[in-house]
């Protein structure tokens, strides 16, 4: 394999795994909840991607053809990511509210509320 | 695989365990219950990323259907502790 296959390749990994280490550390140190459930978006969005087009990249030059299945990876937690994120920011918003803490107040009041539990 | 491309897959290693290890002490650390699930959350995530790299490592198409199992469950594992901690139960 050539060398100008190789070089992306090393500089995508490396990159994707510092943005991960970015959001880690992100995760460690912010001081609120809410603030604490941005950093993971980095690894699930541009982590994801540069592993995806690494893996694309170099799976494509072993096998001298086009392999894309590296991709369904960013697709999928594109999808599935901000499910969990809006449910779990929903789910610590009505804790705090039952809970006394200072979180904004909920605006609907018909339809389906959090708190008809 | 030349020199270089093995000494970058190590250290993209490298660097995934050092994150899942800050994030480990997030999940024990954790003062709310969300926070640990956001935590378990992204640990998946690392880990799935850490399976794309290891097949890039062993040049094999096998660890591409663990990544893809790893992010199915963490899916389905952090939405039910979040409904769980929503509704004080998975299934209404």
């Amino acid at each position: 394999m050539s060398l100008w296959i190789e070089i992306p390749v090393a500089v995508l990994l490396v990159l994707s795994s510092l943005f991960a280490l970015c959001g880690a550390i992100g995760l460690l140190r912010l001081k609120d909840f809410f603030q604490r459930m941005h950093p993971p978006a980095l690894a699930s969005t541009l982590g994801a991607w540069g592993v995806a087009l690494a893996s694309i990249l170099y799976f494509s030059a072993l096998k001298s053809t086009p392999v894309l299945h590296a991709w369904l990876m960013p697709i999928l937690l594109s999808i599935t990511v901000p499910v969990t994120t809006l449910l779990l920011a929903r789910t610590s918003l009505f804790r705090k509210r039952m809970a006394g803490e200072d979180v904004p107040a909920e605006v609907s009041s018909g339809g389906r509320s959090e708190n008809a539990n | 695989m030349s020199a270089l491309l093995t000494n970058a897959i190590l250290l993209s290693l490298f660097i995934f365990s050092l994150a899942m290890v800050l994030t480990v002490i997030r999940l024990f650390k954790g003062p709310s219950a969300q926070d640990r699930v956001l935590a378990l959350d992204y640990l998946y995530i690392l880990a799935m990323l850490m399976m794309l790299v290891l097949g890039i490592r062993y040049a094999s198409d096998t660890y591409f259907e663990g990544a893809l199992l790893i992010a199915l469950f963490g899916f389905v594992g952090s939405f039910a502790l979040a409904k769980f901690l929503l509704r004080g139960e998975v299934i209404e």
